[in-house]
Parts: structure tokens; sequence; C-alpha cells
């Protein structure tokens, strides 16, 4: 005499059915299930987002431009770039753009009643009127330098410069050097280069009339095809000084934000191990609910074993309630987390990305947690006599 | 043919409480009986022999032609399944549950398809005179109605033995006859029905009696 099988949906009903008795208690533990499911993935979904923003500006500002600073001499004391370097480095073929900066050794005030040791971090800098194109910057306000401009004394501030000198709007002056200047234009973000941003911008000419500049470039911006970059990067030291290529220093900015984008795991492993410890405690939780379940229902399952359950179905039975019971957290985590990763990427303006490896992999530790806290009950449901559910007491 | 042999059986728990000292007790098929005696008696414990919920410490049971102390614990839930039927005193339905799920679920380890579970616990419920009461809750239900749907769960499987302990014993007279009424009619089809109870007057109801006393069978 062999007991019969039970149907996978006839295992599904049953499980569903002991949690369909007790709704409160189900909803309660199912949460520190999807409290700790919806941790883990709204911690990899919003770093997943954090660094699809980082990718997609990497992309729109280009891994192409390279910049060349005037290094040390083998002595140790800081070099200069040759006058004519641009010109030189826009002769290299791949090169599409090239702008020079050269740091000038006055300060801008808002008047000479100012002390001039207070410079709030603004340095003076000559550029070369290719700058805005070959960095890909725009003007927030007013307009960029050109020829003309290059020769009166016109300056156009960095963003954080205009900022810090309290200057939101052109045709104002600034003291720069013993003599006013007018701001013709206030910049917008230059995220690859960042010390363009704190400047005064001023021609090349200018600096050299007003305000005593020597005319040597401090640091080269070049823009070439994308496919050429390392070959350019090859050649430049050797263009640019041919004297001494090994004082020269060549960097891509680009780099900076590919690092930035490829370290944000660290951080998220701290936030990812707290909602392993949610995840724990709401297994704890199911694992309590089931072992109370069972001993509730001690009548129910001697009533099963009299109508011919075996001790392996009344096993399947508690732990398919538990599977199904985690389960449901794990799905309400899952939505919960996905809407917070969505929430605050728009909120910041990020494009939200929700990993499929991490859906999966919530379902896979839920089904986990499921199975090991629903484990030991079940085997005290099977373990019982089927004689309780005659004991009147 | 017999359906019910007990063979010198006796029960003992934790090594020295004696629940059965020794009992012979013979069930042919289609008998309609009660098992009668105070509590403490050793009657509940016949009723766990009888319905193979639990094994002698000696001695020898049969159960429509199996014996017990041969079949494994799975065999022994196949042999419930598909042979016996219980009636408990408290009912034992599922809360939430409707009538028919409840009745249904007596068919749950038989490997029966799902449809066919609700059709039959349909006729069952027919049969107990419920067929108006299909989709009502246990909660919504008098206790004789509670009982005459646990009663439909014990024989929609139709099995050859039906054991019925204390049937009566939470309900008022008028729901209590209603469903020895039923026990009756079913005796009638041809179930072998063992009623345990401590009730003289059920027990003279019935055609025959078995007496139990300090675990030992009196008469």
């Amino acid at each position: 005499m062999k007991p019969a099988r039970l149907s996978l949906s006839d295992v599904f009903r049953v499980g569903a059915s002991g949690l369909h008795a007790r709704p409160t208690r189900v909803i309660l533990s199912a949460l520190g299930i999807a409290i700790g499911i919806a941790t883990m993935i709204a911690v990899i979904g919003i770093s997943s987002s954090s660094r699809e923003e980082l990718l997609r500006q990497l992309d729109k500002l280009g891994t192409n431009m390279l910049t060349v600073s005037a290094g040390n001499t083998v002595f140790g004391e800081p070099s200069k770039l040759p006058v004519g370097a641009v010109d030189m480095v826009s002769r290299i073929a791949p090169v599409t753009s090239a702008a020079a900066t050269g740091t000038v050794s006055t300060t801008v005030r808002r008047t000479a009643h100012i002390d001039e040791a207070v410079t709030g971090g603004i340095t003076v800098q000559a550029a070369t009127t290719s700058l805005l194109t070959t960095l890909e910057g725009g003007v927030a306000k007013g307009t960029w330098l050109n020829d003309a401009t290059s020769r009166q004394p016109a300056v156009v501030l960095g963003a954080r410069a205009a900022e810090r000198l309290g200057i939101t709007r052109t045709g104002v002056r600034v003291w720069m050097g013993g003599r006013w200047f007018t701001v013709i234009g206030i910049l917008g973000p230059m995220p690859l280069a960042p010390e363009i941003e704190r400047s005064a911008l001023v021609g090349f000419p200018v600096a050299e009339e007003e305000l005593g500049f020597d005319g040597h470039p401090t640091t080269l911006y070049e823009r070439s095809a994308e496919e050429a970059v390392e070959g350019v990067r090859e050649v430049l030291p050797r263009t640019v000084n041919p004297e001494n290529p090994s004082e020269v220093e060549v960097s891509r900015p680009s780099d900076a934000l590919a690092a930035k984008a490829a370290a944000s795991g660290a951080f998220t492993n701290l936030l990812l191990g707290l909602g392993a410890v949610a995840l724990l405690v709401g297994g704890v939780g199911v694992a309590n609910t089931m072992v109370i379940s069972v001993l509730e229902r001690r009548k129910e399952i001697g009533l099963r074993r009299s109508l011919g359950a075996t001790r392996g179905q009344v096993r399947v039975q508690f732990l398919s309630e538990s599977l199904l019971l985690s389960a449901l957290g794990g799905v309400a985590g899952a939505i919960l987390g996905a809407l917070a990763t969505i929430g605050y990427a728009l909120s910041q303006g990020w494009p939200p990305v929700v990993p499929p490896w991490s859906i999966g992999g919530a379902v896979g530790a839920t089904l986990v947690i499921g199975t090991v806290a629903g484990l030991y009950p079940a085997m005290r449901a099977a373990r019982l006599s089927p004689t309780v559910a005659l004991s009147t007491s | 043919m017999n359906i019910v042999e007990l063979r010198g059986v006796t029960k003992t728990y934790n090594g020295h409480v004696h629940a059965l000292r020794g009992v012979d007790l013979t069930v042919s098929t289609g008998e309609l009986l009660a098992i009668i005696g105070p509590s403490g008696s050793g009657k509940s414990t016949m009723l766990h022999m009888i319905g193979t919920l639990d094994r002698p410490t000696t001695g020898s049971v049969r159960i429509a032609g199996h014996s017990v102390l041969d079949l494994t614990d799975r065999q022994l839930s196949a042999l419930r399944a598909r042979h016996l039927g219980f009636v408990f005193q408290q009912f034992h339905l599922s809360p939430g549950v409707s009538a028919l799920d409840n009745v249904a679920d007596g068919l749950l380890y038989t490997g029966t398809p799902l449809r066919t579970r609700r059709e039959r616990a349909a006729s069952a419920l027919e049969r107990v005179g419920l067929g108006h009461r299909l989709d009502h809750k246990p909660n919504q239900m008098s206790g004789g109605e509670q009982q005459r749907v646990a009663v439909a769960r014990a024989v929609v499987g139709d099995p050859p033995l039906l054991l019925a302990d204390e049937p009566t014993g939470n309900l008022d007279s008028a729901a209590g006859a209603e469903v020895l009424k039923i026990i009756k009619e079913l005796h009638e089809g041809g179930t072998t029905i063992a009623i345990i109870t401590h009730d003289n007057e059920i027990a003279e109801w019935c055609p025959r009696q078995v007496r139990v006393r300090d675990g030992l069978v009196l008469s």
C-alpha cells in the first residue's frame, strides 16, 4: 500500500491556506524580509544609477582630451613650456583643437581696498581664444574672449570664481594688477577642467602688456580623434618641449571620472552588508512565526495525519508555507527597492537602473531564507504524533 | 469478513501507565457498534489502535486485512487515507474555509484531482443534508451543522470503516439526534461504524456494545 503523491498545485494550496488563516501575522513577518530585500535592491540600484550617470557624463564629455603641464626641471625647479607650444601641438596630425593657459602672478579683487592676500583661491590666467572650443564648454552669461577682447582689459570668470567674487552679471568691473578689468562673461561648469572653474581668464596679449605675463603657457589642452589619443600622448612631450621632454607632464582628465565610476562600489558593500543583516533578521522572524504556527496547529496536523497525510507531506506543507511567506516578502521588497531606486534616481536627475541580477539575487536569497527558516519547524511538525488531534485538551 | 481484529493488545505509556491490558476485539464488515466506558477506561487508546494512529506495545492489530505491525508509517498513512474515516468531538474544521473545501480536503491525500474532490464533496454534503450550505464557513454554521460537515469529510472517500469519537459530545440533543440519524443512514448503506462514547443512551441505540473498563473489555 503506497501513499498518493500531492500534486504541486495541492502543495501550493495547502501552504497558502495556512497563511490565509492568519493575515496580520503573515504581513508582519513578510515585512521583515521585504525590508531586507528592499534595502539591498535600493543600494544596488542607486549605486548602479549613479555609475550609469557618471558613464553617461563621461560619454558626453569625451575621453579624447589630454592636458600637458609644465613639470619640474631635473633640479626640482618649476619648468616652463615654450612660448610657441600651442602651435606645435596643433600641427600634430590627429589633433583637432589645442589651447593654452598661462598662470599670471596677480590677483583679482572686487576693489583695490581689499587686501591683496585675500585671493579667494582664484587664479588669474591668460587663455587662448581656442580654450572654450577645446574644452567643449559653454558660457553661462555674456561672451567668451575673441581676438579683439583679448587685447583689451576684459575678463571672463570661471563659474566658481564668479561665485566667490559674488558676481552674477557681466559689465561689472574687477581690480586686477593695478587697474580695472570689465567682466564680459561667466563660464558654465567644466567637469574635465575644474581648475578653469576657479580662474579669471584674460587674453594672452593683454596679460603680457598690462599684467607682466611672460607669455609662457603653464597648461596645454588638446583634443584628438578618440583612437589616436595614445599615439598623441606618446609624441606630446617631445613636441612641446623638444629639449627637455621629461619635464613635461601629460594627463587624461577623463581618467579621474572613470576611476570615480569604478570606485563607487566601496561604500555600496557596507550598505549591502546592512541590507543582509536586515534580511537575516527577517529570516529569523519567519522562522519564529513558523515555530509558533506549528505549536498552535497541533490539532490541524493531527487531523491531516488522520486523513492520511504522511510525515513527508506534513513537512512539505510547512516548508511550502515558509517559502510562500518569504517569497511574499521578497516580491514586496523587490518592488519597494525598485521604486526607491527610481524615485531617488529621478530626484537626482540620474537614469534609473535596477540591474536584473539584483532581482535574481533577491529571489534566490528569499528562497534560501524561506527554506532555512522553515526546515526546523517543518521537522517538528512532521514528528508530531497523529494522536494529538484526538487529545481533547 | 472481519474488518477489525485486535488480539491480546496492550498499550503502556512511559513504561508504567497501562492504558490497555490485553484486549481482544473482532468487528465484522457492516457492523454498527459502540465502544463505551468512563473516562480513563482506555476507550480512547482503543480508538487510536483501531484508527492506526498509534501502535500497540504488544499484541496484534489487523485493519482491513493489513497487520499494523508490518506496515511503515507511510503505509499506515495510506491505509488511513483509503480505509478509514474519522469524526471527532471537536469537529476540527479549518476556519475561514468553505464547507465544500473542508470536505474536499478529506480526499486530499488520496491522489484525487481537485475538480473530482469538489464534486464528491458536494455530493457528500448533499448526503448529510447540507447541499444548500456549500459556501458557508464553519463560523457561519451551528454546532450540529459543523459536525455534519465533519461527517461528510469523513465519508467523502467512502471508507469501509468510520470511527466516531464522542460525535455528539459537543451538541445539544436535537443536533445530536440529527448526527446519529446520518450515522444510521451510513450504516444502512453498508459502512462499518464504531462510536466511542461514555453516553449509555447512545450505546443502547447501537446494535452492539463493547464495554471497556480499566484497559479491559468487559463484554
